[in-house]
Protein backbone atom coordinates (compact mmCIF):
# COMPACT_ATOMS: atom_id res chain seq x y z
CA UNK A 1 0.00 0.00 0.00
CA UNK A 2 2.75 2.42 1.00
CA UNK A 3 6.14 2.22 -0.58
CA UNK A 4 9.13 4.31 0.41
CA UNK A 5 11.99 4.41 -2.07
CA UNK A 6 15.30 5.93 -1.10
CA UNK A 7 13.59 8.82 0.68
CA UNK A 8 15.63 11.85 1.79
CA UNK A 9 14.53 14.98 3.57
CA UNK A 10 16.61 18.02 4.36
CA UNK A 11 15.89 21.54 5.52
CA UNK A 12 18.56 23.68 3.90
CA UNK A 13 21.90 22.11 4.79
CA UNK A 14 20.42 20.07 7.58
CA UNK A 15 19.79 16.50 6.55
CA UNK A 16 16.96 15.08 8.63
CA UNK A 17 16.19 11.76 6.97
CA UNK A 18 18.29 9.77 4.57
CA UNK A 19 17.96 6.70 2.43
CA UNK A 20 14.71 5.30 3.79
CA UNK A 21 13.30 2.23 2.06
CA UNK A 22 10.24 0.38 3.22
CA UNK A 23 7.04 -1.35 2.15
CA UNK A 24 3.92 -1.28 4.22
CA UNK A 25 0.88 -3.45 3.58
CA UNK A 26 -2.74 -2.59 4.27
CA UNK A 27 -3.68 -3.20 7.89
CA UNK A 28 -0.23 -2.96 9.42
CA UNK A 29 0.21 -1.06 12.67
CA UNK A 30 3.58 0.59 12.58
CA UNK A 31 5.06 2.25 15.61
CA UNK A 32 7.93 4.69 15.18
CA UNK A 33 10.43 5.32 17.95
CA UNK A 34 13.66 7.29 18.05
CA UNK A 35 15.47 10.11 19.81
CA UNK A 36 13.67 13.43 19.87
CA UNK A 37 14.52 15.57 16.84
CA UNK A 38 15.54 12.67 14.64
CA UNK A 39 12.79 13.19 12.11
CA UNK A 40 9.82 11.00 13.09
CA UNK A 41 7.32 13.83 12.84
CA UNK A 42 8.90 14.88 9.56
CA UNK A 43 8.33 11.41 8.18
CA UNK A 44 4.71 11.51 9.33
CA UNK A 45 4.24 14.94 7.74
CA UNK A 46 5.42 13.55 4.42
CA UNK A 47 2.86 10.77 4.70
CA UNK A 48 0.28 13.43 5.53
CA UNK A 49 1.31 15.63 2.61
CA UNK A 50 2.25 18.77 4.53
CA UNK A 51 5.95 18.18 3.76
CA UNK A 52 7.42 16.86 0.53
CA UNK A 53 10.41 14.55 0.16
CA UNK A 54 13.63 16.24 -0.92
CA UNK A 55 14.71 13.16 -2.81
CA UNK A 56 13.31 9.72 -3.46
CA UNK A 57 9.73 8.61 -3.64
CA UNK A 58 6.83 8.09 -1.31
CA UNK A 59 4.16 6.05 -3.03
CA UNK A 60 0.63 5.10 -2.08
CA UNK A 61 -0.84 2.37 -4.26
CA UNK A 62 1.97 2.98 -6.73
CA UNK A 63 1.26 6.73 -7.09
CA UNK A 64 3.18 9.59 -5.49
CA UNK A 65 1.35 10.41 -2.29
CA UNK A 66 -0.76 13.60 -2.52
CA UNK A 67 1.11 16.72 -1.45
CA UNK A 68 -1.77 18.08 0.62
CA UNK A 69 -3.92 16.56 3.35
CA UNK A 70 -7.03 14.68 2.23
CA UNK A 71 -9.51 12.12 3.50
CA UNK A 72 -7.21 9.19 2.79
CA UNK A 73 -5.05 10.12 5.73
CA UNK A 74 -6.40 10.91 9.18
CA UNK A 75 -4.23 12.59 11.78
CA UNK A 76 -4.10 13.03 15.54
CA UNK A 77 -1.48 15.40 16.92
CA UNK A 78 -0.28 15.60 20.47
CA UNK A 79 -2.44 18.69 20.87
CA UNK A 80 -4.59 21.20 18.95
CA UNK A 81 -6.34 18.43 17.03
CA UNK A 82 -9.91 19.39 17.90
CA UNK A 83 -11.81 22.60 17.21
CA UNK A 84 -11.82 24.67 20.41
CA UNK A 85 -14.84 26.78 19.43
CA UNK A 86 -17.17 23.83 19.04
CA UNK A 87 -18.72 21.60 21.67
CA UNK A 88 -17.79 17.92 21.63
CA UNK A 89 -20.95 17.12 19.70
CA UNK A 90 -20.41 19.97 17.23
CA UNK A 91 -16.84 18.83 16.67
CA UNK A 92 -18.17 15.50 15.47
CA UNK A 93 -21.03 16.99 13.46
CA UNK A 94 -18.60 19.44 11.82
CA UNK A 95 -16.52 16.49 10.69
CA UNK A 96 -19.60 15.18 8.86
CA UNK A 97 -20.07 18.61 7.33
CA UNK A 98 -16.56 18.71 5.93
CA UNK A 99 -17.36 15.59 3.93
CA UNK A 100 -20.01 17.51 1.99
CA UNK A 101 -18.86 19.38 -1.09
CA UNK A 102 -20.59 22.72 -0.29
CA UNK A 103 -19.21 26.21 0.24
CA UNK A 104 -19.74 26.44 4.00
CA UNK A 105 -19.73 22.86 5.21
CA UNK A 106 -22.78 23.60 7.32
CA UNK A 107 -25.46 20.95 7.54
CA UNK A 108 -29.17 21.72 7.51
CA UNK A 109 -32.45 19.94 8.07
CA UNK A 110 -32.50 16.19 7.53
CA UNK A 111 -28.78 15.96 6.90
CA UNK A 112 -28.06 17.74 10.15
CA UNK A 113 -30.41 15.49 12.12
CA UNK A 114 -28.78 12.43 10.62
CA UNK A 115 -25.28 13.71 11.32
CA UNK A 116 -26.36 14.47 14.87
CA UNK A 117 -27.67 10.97 15.41
CA UNK A 118 -24.52 9.48 13.96
CA UNK A 119 -22.39 11.73 16.13
CA UNK A 120 -24.23 10.66 19.26
CA UNK A 121 -23.68 7.01 18.41
CA UNK A 122 -19.98 7.64 17.89
CA UNK A 123 -19.63 9.58 21.13
CA UNK A 124 -21.35 6.71 22.92
CA UNK A 125 -18.83 4.31 21.44
CA UNK A 126 -15.82 6.30 22.61
CA UNK A 127 -17.36 7.09 25.99
CA UNK A 128 -17.94 10.80 25.53
CA UNK A 129 -21.74 11.03 25.42
CA UNK A 130 -21.88 12.54 28.90
CA UNK A 131 -19.61 15.35 27.73
CA UNK A 132 -21.36 16.07 24.44
CA UNK A 133 -22.22 19.66 25.34
CA UNK A 134 -18.83 20.60 26.80
CA UNK A 135 -16.16 22.61 25.04
CA UNK A 136 -12.72 21.04 24.54
CA UNK A 137 -11.10 23.25 27.18
CA UNK A 138 -13.49 21.76 29.72
CA UNK A 139 -12.32 18.21 28.98
CA UNK A 140 -9.40 16.33 30.49
CA UNK A 141 -6.43 15.66 28.22
CA UNK A 142 -7.45 12.04 27.79
CA UNK A 143 -11.01 12.89 26.82
CA UNK A 144 -9.76 15.47 24.36
CA UNK A 145 -7.57 12.90 22.64
CA UNK A 146 -10.47 10.45 22.59
CA UNK A 147 -12.47 13.08 20.76
CA UNK A 148 -9.57 13.82 18.41
CA UNK A 149 -9.24 10.14 17.52
CA UNK A 150 -12.97 9.63 17.07
CA UNK A 151 -13.11 12.71 14.89
CA UNK A 152 -10.12 11.66 12.79
CA UNK A 153 -11.87 8.40 11.93
CA UNK A 154 -15.04 10.11 10.71
CA UNK A 155 -13.39 10.86 7.38
CA UNK A 156 -13.01 7.08 6.97
CA UNK A 157 -9.28 7.39 6.30
CA UNK A 158 -7.30 4.45 5.01
CA UNK A 159 -4.28 5.51 6.98
CA UNK A 160 -4.30 6.88 10.50
CA UNK A 161 -1.30 8.95 11.55
CA UNK A 162 -0.69 9.47 15.25
CA UNK A 163 2.09 11.79 16.41
CA UNK A 164 2.76 11.09 20.08
CA UNK A 165 -0.97 11.22 20.74
CA UNK A 166 -0.63 10.10 24.35
CA UNK A 167 2.62 11.90 25.16
CA UNK A 168 0.89 14.35 27.48
CA UNK A 169 -1.37 11.84 29.24
CA UNK A 170 -1.07 10.09 32.59
CA UNK A 171 0.03 6.45 32.39
CA UNK A 172 -3.29 5.23 33.81
CA UNK A 173 -5.29 6.98 31.12
CA UNK A 174 -2.96 5.73 28.42
CA UNK A 175 -4.06 2.14 29.05
CA UNK A 176 -7.64 3.09 28.13
CA UNK A 177 -6.45 4.93 25.07
CA UNK A 178 -4.44 1.90 23.94
CA UNK A 179 -7.55 -0.23 24.04
CA UNK A 180 -9.48 2.39 22.11
CA UNK A 181 -6.84 2.62 19.39
CA UNK A 182 -6.46 -1.15 19.07
CA UNK A 183 -10.21 -1.58 18.93
CA UNK A 184 -10.61 1.03 16.22
CA UNK A 185 -7.66 -0.32 14.26
CA UNK A 186 -9.27 -3.76 14.18
CA UNK A 187 -12.84 -2.71 13.45
CA UNK A 188 -12.01 0.00 10.89
CA UNK A 189 -9.27 -2.06 9.20
CA UNK A 190 -6.86 0.85 9.27
CA UNK A 191 -3.21 1.13 8.47
CA UNK A 192 -1.67 2.98 11.40
CA UNK A 193 1.57 4.91 11.78
CA UNK A 194 2.13 5.97 15.34
CA UNK A 195 5.07 7.93 16.73
CA UNK A 196 5.74 7.28 20.39
CA UNK A 197 8.59 7.96 22.76
CA UNK A 198 7.57 5.00 24.87
CA UNK A 199 9.25 1.91 23.51
CA UNK A 200 7.02 -0.41 25.46
CA UNK A 201 3.95 1.28 24.05
CA UNK A 202 5.47 0.79 20.62
CA UNK A 203 5.94 -2.91 21.20
CA UNK A 204 2.55 -3.40 22.76
CA UNK A 205 0.48 -1.60 20.13
CA UNK A 206 2.26 -2.22 16.86
CA UNK A 207 2.55 -5.14 14.51
CA UNK A 208 5.81 -3.67 13.35
CA UNK A 209 8.28 -1.38 15.03
CA UNK A 210 10.60 1.07 13.30
CA UNK A 211 13.53 2.61 15.11
CA UNK A 212 14.78 5.87 13.63
CA UNK A 213 18.43 6.67 14.26
CA UNK A 214 21.46 8.04 12.50
CA UNK A 215 23.32 5.44 10.51
CA UNK A 216 26.49 7.49 10.48
CA UNK A 217 27.77 10.37 12.57
CA UNK A 218 30.16 13.20 11.86
CA UNK A 219 31.03 14.87 15.18
CA UNK A 220 32.35 17.92 13.27
CA UNK A 221 29.10 18.40 11.34
CA UNK A 222 26.14 17.03 13.26
CA UNK A 223 23.73 18.11 10.51
CA UNK A 224 25.55 16.39 7.66
CA UNK A 225 23.84 13.04 8.05
CA UNK A 226 20.21 12.22 8.63
CA UNK A 227 18.42 9.39 10.36
CA UNK A 228 17.22 6.21 8.76
CA UNK A 229 15.34 3.14 9.92
CA UNK A 230 17.88 1.20 11.94
CA UNK A 231 15.52 -1.54 13.13
CA UNK A 232 12.44 -2.82 11.34
CA UNK A 233 10.97 -5.47 13.58
CA UNK A 234 7.83 -7.50 13.33
CA UNK A 235 6.44 -7.40 16.84
CA UNK A 236 3.97 -9.57 18.61
CA UNK A 237 6.20 -11.52 20.92
CA UNK A 238 9.00 -9.11 21.67
CA UNK A 239 12.34 -10.56 22.53
CA UNK A 240 13.20 -8.98 25.90
CA UNK A 241 16.93 -8.92 25.09
CA UNK A 242 16.33 -7.07 21.85
CA UNK A 243 14.10 -4.58 23.64
CA UNK A 244 16.90 -3.92 26.10
CA UNK A 245 19.48 -3.36 23.34
CA UNK A 246 17.25 -0.88 21.57
CA UNK A 247 16.52 0.93 24.80
CA UNK A 248 20.25 1.25 25.43
CA UNK A 249 20.83 2.55 21.90
CA UNK A 250 18.07 5.14 22.22
CA UNK A 251 19.45 6.43 25.49
CA UNK A 252 22.94 6.63 24.00
CA UNK A 253 21.98 8.72 21.01
CA UNK A 254 21.38 12.43 21.31
CA UNK A 255 20.60 14.45 18.26
CA UNK A 256 19.23 17.69 19.61
CA UNK B 1 1.55 40.87 59.46
CA UNK B 2 2.13 39.49 55.97
CA UNK B 3 4.63 41.03 53.64
CA UNK B 4 3.17 43.81 51.48
CA UNK B 5 3.88 41.59 48.49
CA UNK B 6 1.36 39.03 49.73
CA UNK B 7 -1.41 41.23 51.08
CA UNK B 8 -4.65 40.92 49.16
CA UNK B 9 -7.64 43.27 49.58
CA UNK B 10 -10.98 41.74 50.56
CA UNK B 11 -13.93 42.18 48.22
CA UNK B 12 -15.25 45.16 50.14
CA UNK B 13 -11.74 46.48 50.57
CA UNK B 14 -11.14 46.22 46.85
CA UNK B 15 -14.20 48.33 46.10
CA UNK B 16 -13.17 50.90 48.64
CA UNK B 17 -9.62 51.01 47.30
CA UNK B 18 -10.74 51.35 43.71
CA UNK B 19 -13.20 54.16 44.44
CA UNK B 20 -10.70 56.04 46.57
CA UNK B 21 -8.77 57.70 43.70
CA UNK B 22 -12.05 58.89 42.16
CA UNK B 23 -13.16 60.41 45.44
CA UNK B 24 -9.80 62.10 45.92
CA UNK B 25 -9.90 63.58 42.40
CA UNK B 26 -13.44 64.79 42.96
CA UNK B 27 -12.48 66.36 46.26
CA UNK B 28 -9.46 68.12 44.77
CA UNK B 29 -11.67 69.52 42.01
CA UNK B 30 -14.32 70.72 44.43
CA UNK B 31 -11.82 72.48 46.64
CA UNK B 32 -9.94 74.06 43.73
CA UNK B 33 -13.17 75.19 42.06
CA UNK B 34 -14.48 76.67 45.31
CA UNK B 35 -11.26 78.55 45.93
CA UNK B 36 -11.21 80.06 42.44
CA UNK B 37 -14.88 81.00 42.43
CA UNK B 38 -14.49 82.61 45.85
CA UNK B 39 -11.67 84.77 44.55
CA UNK B 40 -13.51 85.58 41.30
CA UNK B 41 -17.20 84.61 40.94
CA UNK B 42 -17.10 84.99 37.16
CA UNK B 43 -14.13 82.63 36.78
CA UNK B 44 -14.70 80.20 33.92
CA UNK B 45 -11.87 77.73 34.32
CA UNK B 46 -13.20 75.45 37.07
CA UNK B 47 -17.00 75.76 37.13
CA UNK B 48 -18.89 74.45 40.12
CA UNK B 49 -21.06 71.38 39.84
CA UNK B 50 -24.14 73.58 40.03
CA UNK B 51 -22.97 75.58 37.03
CA UNK B 52 -22.26 72.41 35.09
CA UNK B 53 -25.64 71.01 36.08
CA UNK B 54 -27.32 74.13 34.77
CA UNK B 55 -25.39 73.93 31.51
CA UNK B 56 -26.45 70.32 31.02
CA UNK B 57 -30.02 71.16 31.95
CA UNK B 58 -29.96 73.80 29.23
CA UNK B 59 -28.30 71.57 26.62
CA UNK B 60 -30.10 68.31 27.28
CA UNK B 61 -33.53 69.07 28.63
CA UNK B 62 -34.51 72.40 27.10
CA UNK B 63 -35.02 72.92 23.38
CA UNK B 64 -32.51 75.23 21.79
CA UNK B 65 -33.97 78.70 21.35
CA UNK B 66 -32.81 79.04 17.79
CA UNK B 67 -33.29 75.51 16.40
CA UNK B 68 -35.70 73.93 18.86
CA UNK B 69 -33.42 70.89 19.16
CA UNK B 70 -32.13 69.22 22.28
CA UNK B 71 -28.51 69.84 21.41
CA UNK B 72 -26.93 67.36 23.82
CA UNK B 73 -28.90 64.45 22.39
CA UNK B 74 -28.49 65.59 18.81
CA UNK B 75 -24.73 65.78 19.38
CA UNK B 76 -24.65 62.37 21.04
CA UNK B 77 -26.72 60.73 18.36
CA UNK B 78 -24.76 62.04 15.40
CA UNK B 79 -21.38 61.35 17.01
CA UNK B 80 -22.32 57.79 17.93
CA UNK B 81 -23.73 57.22 14.48
CA UNK B 82 -20.50 58.35 12.82
CA UNK B 83 -18.31 56.40 15.21
CA UNK B 84 -20.27 53.17 15.00
CA UNK B 85 -20.63 53.35 11.25
CA UNK B 86 -16.93 53.99 10.82
CA UNK B 87 -15.98 51.20 13.21
CA UNK B 88 -18.43 48.79 11.58
CA UNK B 89 -16.95 49.44 8.16
CA UNK B 90 -13.41 49.13 9.52
CA UNK B 91 -14.25 45.89 11.33
CA UNK B 92 -15.81 44.32 8.23
CA UNK B 93 -12.96 45.23 5.92
CA UNK B 94 -10.35 44.51 8.57
CA UNK B 95 -11.76 41.06 9.21
CA UNK B 96 -11.98 40.22 5.53
CA UNK B 97 -8.49 41.47 4.71
CA UNK B 98 -6.96 39.89 7.80
CA UNK B 99 -8.65 36.54 7.24
CA UNK B 100 -7.71 36.31 3.59
CA UNK B 101 -4.12 37.52 3.95
CA UNK B 102 -3.61 35.31 6.99
CA UNK B 103 -5.19 32.16 5.64
CA UNK B 104 -4.27 32.18 1.96
CA UNK B 105 -0.52 32.42 1.32
CA UNK B 106 -1.05 33.74 -2.20
CA UNK B 107 -3.21 36.62 -0.98
CA UNK B 108 -0.86 37.23 1.93
CA UNK B 109 2.15 37.44 -0.36
CA UNK B 110 0.48 40.02 -2.58
CA UNK B 111 -1.17 42.20 0.06
CA UNK B 112 0.89 42.05 3.25
CA UNK B 113 3.58 44.53 2.13
CA UNK B 114 1.08 47.09 0.84
CA UNK B 115 -0.96 46.69 4.02
CA UNK B 116 2.13 47.44 6.09
CA UNK B 117 2.85 50.58 4.07
CA UNK B 118 -0.75 51.78 4.22
CA UNK B 119 -0.85 51.30 7.97
CA UNK B 120 2.10 53.71 8.24
CA UNK B 121 0.20 56.60 6.61
CA UNK B 122 -0.98 58.98 9.36
CA UNK B 123 -4.77 59.07 8.75
CA UNK B 124 -5.15 62.65 9.97
CA UNK B 125 -2.84 63.77 7.18
CA UNK B 126 -5.40 62.29 4.82
CA UNK B 127 -8.26 64.30 6.29
CA UNK B 128 -7.93 67.20 3.82
CA UNK B 129 -7.91 64.68 0.99
CA UNK B 130 -11.08 63.12 2.34
CA UNK B 131 -12.77 66.50 2.62
CA UNK B 132 -11.78 67.30 -0.96
CA UNK B 133 -12.95 63.95 -2.29
CA UNK B 134 -16.07 63.41 -0.21
CA UNK B 135 -17.02 66.98 0.60
CA UNK B 136 -17.61 68.28 4.11
CA UNK B 137 -20.55 65.97 4.80
CA UNK B 138 -20.95 62.79 6.80
CA UNK B 139 -19.07 60.57 4.36
CA UNK B 140 -15.70 62.21 4.96
CA UNK B 141 -15.98 61.88 8.72
CA UNK B 142 -17.07 58.26 8.62
CA UNK B 143 -14.37 57.56 6.03
CA UNK B 144 -11.70 59.06 8.29
CA UNK B 145 -12.67 56.76 11.15
CA UNK B 146 -12.89 53.74 8.84
CA UNK B 147 -9.62 54.47 7.09
CA UNK B 148 -7.97 55.31 10.37
CA UNK B 149 -8.59 51.99 12.07
CA UNK B 150 -8.99 49.50 9.23
CA UNK B 151 -5.23 48.89 8.86
CA UNK B 152 -4.85 48.20 12.56
CA UNK B 153 -7.77 45.76 12.62
CA UNK B 154 -6.66 44.10 9.38
CA UNK B 155 -3.14 43.56 10.65
CA UNK B 156 -4.36 42.32 13.99
CA UNK B 157 -6.76 39.89 12.31
CA UNK B 158 -3.97 38.67 10.05
CA UNK B 159 -1.81 38.00 13.08
CA UNK B 160 -4.66 36.24 14.91
CA UNK B 161 -5.37 34.10 11.87
CA UNK B 162 -1.75 33.00 11.73
CA UNK B 163 -1.88 32.27 15.47
CA UNK B 164 -4.59 29.65 15.10
CA UNK B 165 -2.74 26.33 15.27
CA UNK B 166 -2.04 24.89 11.80
CA UNK B 167 -3.04 21.53 13.23
CA UNK B 168 -6.69 22.56 13.13
CA UNK B 169 -6.53 23.51 9.46
CA UNK B 170 -4.82 20.24 8.62
CA UNK B 171 -7.33 18.29 10.65
CA UNK B 172 -10.24 19.89 8.81
CA UNK B 173 -8.65 19.04 5.48
CA UNK B 174 -8.15 15.40 6.46
CA UNK B 175 -11.88 15.31 7.16
CA UNK B 176 -12.56 16.49 3.62
CA UNK B 177 -12.82 20.24 4.20
CA UNK B 178 -12.16 22.52 1.22
CA UNK B 179 -10.69 26.01 1.38
CA UNK B 180 -13.93 27.92 1.93
CA UNK B 181 -15.16 25.40 4.48
CA UNK B 182 -11.98 25.74 6.51
CA UNK B 183 -12.21 29.53 6.35
CA UNK B 184 -15.86 29.61 7.34
CA UNK B 185 -16.02 26.80 9.87
CA UNK B 186 -12.58 26.85 11.48
CA UNK B 187 -11.08 30.32 11.12
CA UNK B 188 -13.99 32.76 10.98
CA UNK B 189 -15.71 31.68 14.21
CA UNK B 190 -12.42 31.76 16.07
CA UNK B 191 -11.64 35.22 14.72
CA UNK B 192 -14.96 36.75 15.78
CA UNK B 193 -14.14 37.24 19.48
CA UNK B 194 -10.66 38.35 18.51
CA UNK B 195 -12.24 40.90 16.19
CA UNK B 196 -14.28 42.29 19.06
CA UNK B 197 -11.08 42.57 21.09
CA UNK B 198 -9.42 44.44 18.23
CA UNK B 199 -12.42 46.76 17.96
CA UNK B 200 -12.15 47.50 21.67
CA UNK B 201 -8.53 48.45 21.26
CA UNK B 202 -9.25 50.65 18.25
CA UNK B 203 -12.23 52.51 19.73
CA UNK B 204 -9.95 55.02 21.45
CA UNK B 205 -8.37 55.87 18.10
CA UNK B 206 -11.85 55.96 16.59
CA UNK B 207 -12.94 58.65 19.07
CA UNK B 208 -9.79 60.59 18.29
CA UNK B 209 -10.55 60.68 14.58
CA UNK B 210 -14.20 61.43 15.21
CA UNK B 211 -13.52 64.43 17.38
CA UNK B 212 -10.82 65.71 15.04
CA UNK B 213 -13.12 65.48 12.04
CA UNK B 214 -15.99 67.10 13.90
CA UNK B 215 -13.78 69.89 15.15
CA UNK B 216 -12.80 70.80 11.60
CA UNK B 217 -16.02 70.49 9.68
CA UNK B 218 -19.38 69.78 11.23
CA UNK B 219 -22.66 71.31 12.31
CA UNK B 220 -23.32 69.04 15.28
CA UNK B 221 -21.63 66.31 17.29
CA UNK B 222 -19.91 65.98 20.63
CA UNK B 223 -16.51 66.99 19.27
CA UNK B 224 -18.02 69.87 17.31
CA UNK B 225 -19.76 71.22 20.41
CA UNK B 226 -16.63 71.12 22.54
CA UNK B 227 -14.64 73.03 19.99
CA UNK B 228 -17.49 75.47 19.37
CA UNK B 229 -18.03 76.49 22.99
CA UNK B 230 -14.27 76.70 23.54
CA UNK B 231 -14.52 80.15 21.95
CA UNK B 232 -16.61 81.29 24.91
CA UNK B 233 -14.42 79.42 27.40
CA UNK B 234 -17.56 77.47 28.40
CA UNK B 235 -15.88 74.98 30.67
CA UNK B 236 -19.30 74.30 32.22
CA UNK B 237 -20.26 72.65 28.92
CA UNK B 238 -16.88 71.21 27.95
CA UNK B 239 -16.25 69.29 31.15
CA UNK B 240 -19.63 67.48 31.25
CA UNK B 241 -19.22 66.71 27.55
CA UNK B 242 -15.79 65.19 28.16
CA UNK B 243 -17.20 63.18 31.05
CA UNK B 244 -20.07 62.04 28.82
CA UNK B 245 -17.68 60.98 26.03
CA UNK B 246 -15.62 59.08 28.59
CA UNK B 247 -18.74 57.37 29.85
CA UNK B 248 -19.85 56.43 26.33
CA UNK B 249 -16.39 55.02 25.62
CA UNK B 250 -16.54 53.02 28.82
CA UNK B 251 -20.02 51.76 27.98
CA UNK B 252 -18.99 50.59 24.49
CA UNK B 253 -15.96 48.83 25.92
CA UNK B 254 -18.05 47.13 28.58
CA UNK B 255 -20.63 46.07 26.00
CA UNK B 256 -17.98 44.46 23.83
CA UNK B 257 -16.46 42.63 26.79
CA UNK B 258 -19.88 41.33 27.83
CA UNK B 259 -20.79 40.19 24.35
CA UNK B 260 -17.48 38.36 24.06
CA UNK B 261 -17.96 36.62 27.36
CA UNK B 262 -21.57 35.67 26.67
CA UNK B 263 -21.29 34.50 23.09
CA UNK B 264 -17.84 32.92 23.11
CA UNK B 265 -17.35 30.99 26.34
CA UNK B 266 -14.51 29.06 24.74
CA UNK B 267 -12.53 32.20 23.96
CA UNK B 268 -9.32 32.79 25.87
CA UNK B 269 -8.58 29.20 26.77
CA UNK B 270 -5.33 28.85 24.85
CA UNK B 271 -6.45 27.25 21.60
CA UNK B 272 -8.27 24.43 23.38
CA UNK B 273 -5.47 21.90 22.77
N1 LIG C 1 10.15 23.46 9.02
C1 LIG C 1 11.40 23.11 9.45
N2 LIG C 1 12.46 23.88 9.12
C2 LIG C 1 13.70 23.56 9.54
N3 LIG C 1 13.99 22.51 10.30
C3 LIG C 1 12.98 21.71 10.68
C4 LIG C 1 11.64 21.98 10.29
N4 LIG C 1 10.83 21.02 10.81
C5 LIG C 1 11.63 20.20 11.51
N5 LIG C 1 12.93 20.60 11.43
C6 LIG C 1 14.08 19.93 12.04
O1 LIG C 1 14.06 18.60 11.64
C7 LIG C 1 14.45 17.76 12.70
C8 LIG C 1 13.45 16.65 12.88
O2 LIG C 1 12.29 17.17 13.47
P1 LIG C 1 11.07 16.23 13.88
O3 LIG C 1 10.67 15.46 12.70
O4 LIG C 1 10.02 17.11 14.47
O5 LIG C 1 11.70 15.30 14.98
P2 LIG C 1 10.97 14.24 15.92
O6 LIG C 1 9.51 14.24 15.62
O7 LIG C 1 11.63 12.95 15.64
O8 LIG C 1 11.24 14.67 17.33
C9 LIG C 1 14.64 18.62 13.92
O9 LIG C 1 16.03 18.80 14.13
C10 LIG C 1 13.99 19.92 13.54
O10 LIG C 1 14.72 20.98 14.09
MG1 LIG D 1 7.91 14.91 16.85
Amino acid sequence: MIEVRNLWKNYGDKVVLEGINARVEEGEFITLVGASGCGKSTFLKMLLGTETPSRGQLLMDGQAIKAEPDRDRGIVFQQYSVFPHMTVLDNVIAAEGFKQPGFTGLLWGKKRREARKKAQVLLEKVGLSASAQLYPHQLSGGMRQRLAIAQALLGKPRILLLDEPFGALDPGIRKDMHELVLDLWRTEKLTVFMVTHDLEEGFYLGTRLWVFDKLRQDPQAPDAYGAGITYDLPVGQPDPKELETIEENLKGSTHD
Amino acid sequence: MKRLLNQQPSTAGRMLLSSLPFLVLLLIYLVASDLRLEANPSDKLLPSFTQMGEAIQRMAFEPNRRTGEYLFWVDTFSSLQRLLLGVLIAASFGLLIGLLTGALPLVGASFSPVLTVISLIPPLALLPVLFIVFGLGEVAKVALIAIGITPFIARDMQKRTLEIPREQLIKAQTLGGNTSQVLIRVLLPQLTPRLLDAVRLSLGTGWLFLIAAEAIASTEGLGYRIFLVRRYMSMDVILPYVAWITFLAFLLDWLLVSVNRKLFPWHGHGGGA
